[in-house]
């Protein structure tokens, strides 16, 4: 009896969501960051926060890692008010900043070793702590080097080997692979995938949609301080429509004629780009016979086609408005 | 309490650490302070009259007064460094005592400035100054520029969250420091000046502070100078360390 009941007790907290935010509001000046947010983010999975610059991302992050007051609306993350529990809060919670907070005079150890101790261990554990992070983050070699020495790769490792420090259960992540290079962004992904699979929850911001098709569990488009879509990567690309049809001409002056003689198959008007006609296709099946017979009745040459599934370029072009601006120049060019 | 005191020595060792690693600032602990004395001892020296002192035993005190105010330039450059590179974000996340970053950085100045003045002391010994003081009011002295010296940290510490870059904090805070301690008895009696200018020095903490130094390290007439340095001092502190600590709890990188 005892069992079930604990066993309910547990449910109950394992259904609290990891981060909870409800009608976030934070204006700086006239300007309103954030305008109403409302967000659930579920023990053990990952958010990605999507938008263009100055979205309300960091702000977001800043509130509910307590750097920022919110001037009304609740957050909770971790079980905690970030207002009124800020203190405990932020011994659950890391944050890896796009600038890479570390202090570039001291070692990789001793930056460790500093946050460490900064959340309440003693010297020797948090030196221990701060070896196994360095191992974990492939920065053994460099342990012993003062972190200016440090490409940006190992700094941003560096970064997030500071926030790990207490072993939080939640962590915010701000665009966290900005400015690397590919094959620092492939290691950085798979240490994050890592943390997500021991259990972490993660709110990650981003402007690259690669990044969140590939970490994240549900993706938060966010946009002039409002989230405007919510949803798993594939319901966002369903909800933008169906299958795209690419047509690469061979002439780019005859764009016009292949956008006239697609115009019957496509939902909502084609866009041309350069040398390229896209458009959204009614029905999938037979599509690409069918294109390419109206493509060579009306004689235009072909040099490349396909279908591909949305990505979530689209759904952020089209989201955020700016896949208008593309149509207004399409019509143009037609 | 405990968690202020453990976390700002955390701070304090860590910008205690950087410091051999960033020989600029080195530098500046130790070769500007030693250039200016030469400087002033054998360029001015000859041309500035100081009736009843010698140039060399006048000077020193005067500037090793400039030279402790002006260590906690560190702190602002320390801290608007940190601003802008998300440490005080990264600090803010933490959960530490909310005054240690401030704490400990100027608490580092004041080792920092310790240092310089064992530089600038063994300097003046080698040109000819000559304390003419008991050690207890050596030790007395010593108390008095790090104390004078702490609180200034803290108007520094104030002026590297208020503006937008180190190079910022640094020309303002030039020009709002260095003038200070120009008109004041720093390098030249203050009966010298223009009367506007005497009457500004002789209440300027500078003047109270450097004739405190005066009176116990070569013997001049003490005067309420140095119960006067010391008020200032903790005036000073408790003036600017509440509003730096206030503008921490609500700086955002931004």
């Amino acid at each position: 009896m005892t069992a079930v009941a604990a066993a309910g007790t547990d449910r109950v907290r394992a259904n609290e969501p990891a981060i909870s935010v409800t009608g976030l509001v934070k204006s700086f000046g006239d300007v309103r960051a954030l305008d109403g947010v409302d967000l659930d983010v579920a023990p053990g999975s990952v958010l990605g926060l999507l938008g263009p610059n100055g979205a309300g991302k960091t702000t977001m992050v800043r509130a509910l890692t307590t750097l920022l007051k919110p001037d009304a609306g609740t957050i909770r993350v971790a079980g905690l008010d970030a207002v009124h529990d800020a203190a405990r809060l932020r011994e659950r919670i890391g944050l890896a900043g796009q600038y890479a907070a570390v202090d570039e005079n001291l070692t990789g150890l001793e930056n460790l070793v500093m946050v460490g101790r900064l959340y309440g261990a003693r010297r020797a554990k948090a030196k221990q702590r701060g070896q196994e992070l360095l191992a974990r983050l492939d920065l053994v070699d460099a342990a012993g080097r003062t972190a200016k020495t440090y490409s940006g790769g190992m700094r941003r490792r560096l970064d997030l080997a500071a926030a790990l420090v207490a072993g939080p259960p939640v962590l915010f992540l701000d665009e966290p692979t900005t400015g690397l290079d590919p094959r620092s962004r492939l290691d950085l992904w798979a240490m994050i995938e890592e943390l997500v699979a021991d259990g972490t929850t993660v709110l990650l911001t981003t402007q690259h949609l690669d990044e969140a098709d590939r970490l994240a569990d549900a993706i938060a488009v966010i946009d002039h301080g409002r989230v405007i879509a919510h949803g798993t990567p594939d319901e966002l690309k369903d909800r933008v429509g169906g299958e795209r049809l690419e047509v690469r001409l061979a002439d780019a002056a005859e764009a016009p004629a292949a956008v006239a003689a697609l115009a019957a198959m496509a939902d909502g008007p084609p866009i041309t780009d350069e040398d390229a006609v896209k458009l959204v296709v009614r029905r999938r099946s037979g599509a690409i016979v069918e294109a390419v017979r109206r493509l060579d009745e009306a004689g235009v040459g072909v040099d490349d086609l396909g279908l591909r599934r949305p990505t979530l370029d689209d759904v952020f072009l089209t989201l955020t408005g700016h896949a208008t601006e593309a149509g207004d120049e399409a019509k143009r060019a037609a | 309490m405990r968690r202020l005191v453990t976390d700002t020595l955390i701070v304090a060792e860590r910008n205690l650490v950087r410091l051999p690693r960033a020989p600029d600032l080195l530098l500046a602990f130790t070769v500007q302070p030693v250039m200016f004395v030469l400087l002033f001892v054998y360029v001015f020296g000859g041309a500035i009259n100081t009736p009843g002192y010698d140039y060399a035993d006048f000077l020193l005190p005067g500037i090793i007064v400039q030279n402790v105010a002006f260590g906690g330039f560190v702190t602002a450059l320390g801290l608007s460094e940190d601003l802008n590179k998300g440490l005080i974000d990264r600090f803010r996340s933490l959960p530490m005592a909310r005054a240690a970053v401030l704490a400990g950085r100027t608490l580092a100045d004041v080792v920092t400035n310790a240092l310089s003045i064992g530089v600038l002391i063994v300097t003046g010994l080698i040109i000819g100054f000559s304390f003419d003081a008991s050690a207890l009011e050596i030790v007395g002295g010593l108390g008095i520029l790090l104390l004078f010296g702490y609180a200034f940290s803290w108007v520094f510490a104030l002026l590297g969250l208020l503006v937008s870059s180190p190079e910022a904090a640094n020309s303002v805070g030039f020009i709002a420091v260095f003038p200070l301690t120009f008109i004041s008895s720093a390098f030249v009696p203050v009966k010298s000046m223009p009367a506007a200018l005497q009457a500004f020095a002789e209440v300027n903490p500078f003047t109270v502070t450097v004739d405190a130094m005066r009176a116990l390290w070569i013997g001049a007439p003490a005067g309420n100078n140095i119960w006067g340095s010391i008020v200032w001092s903790l005036a000073i502190i408790a003036v600017f360390a509440p509003l730096a600590v206030a503008r921490y709890r609500q700086t955002a990188r931004r």
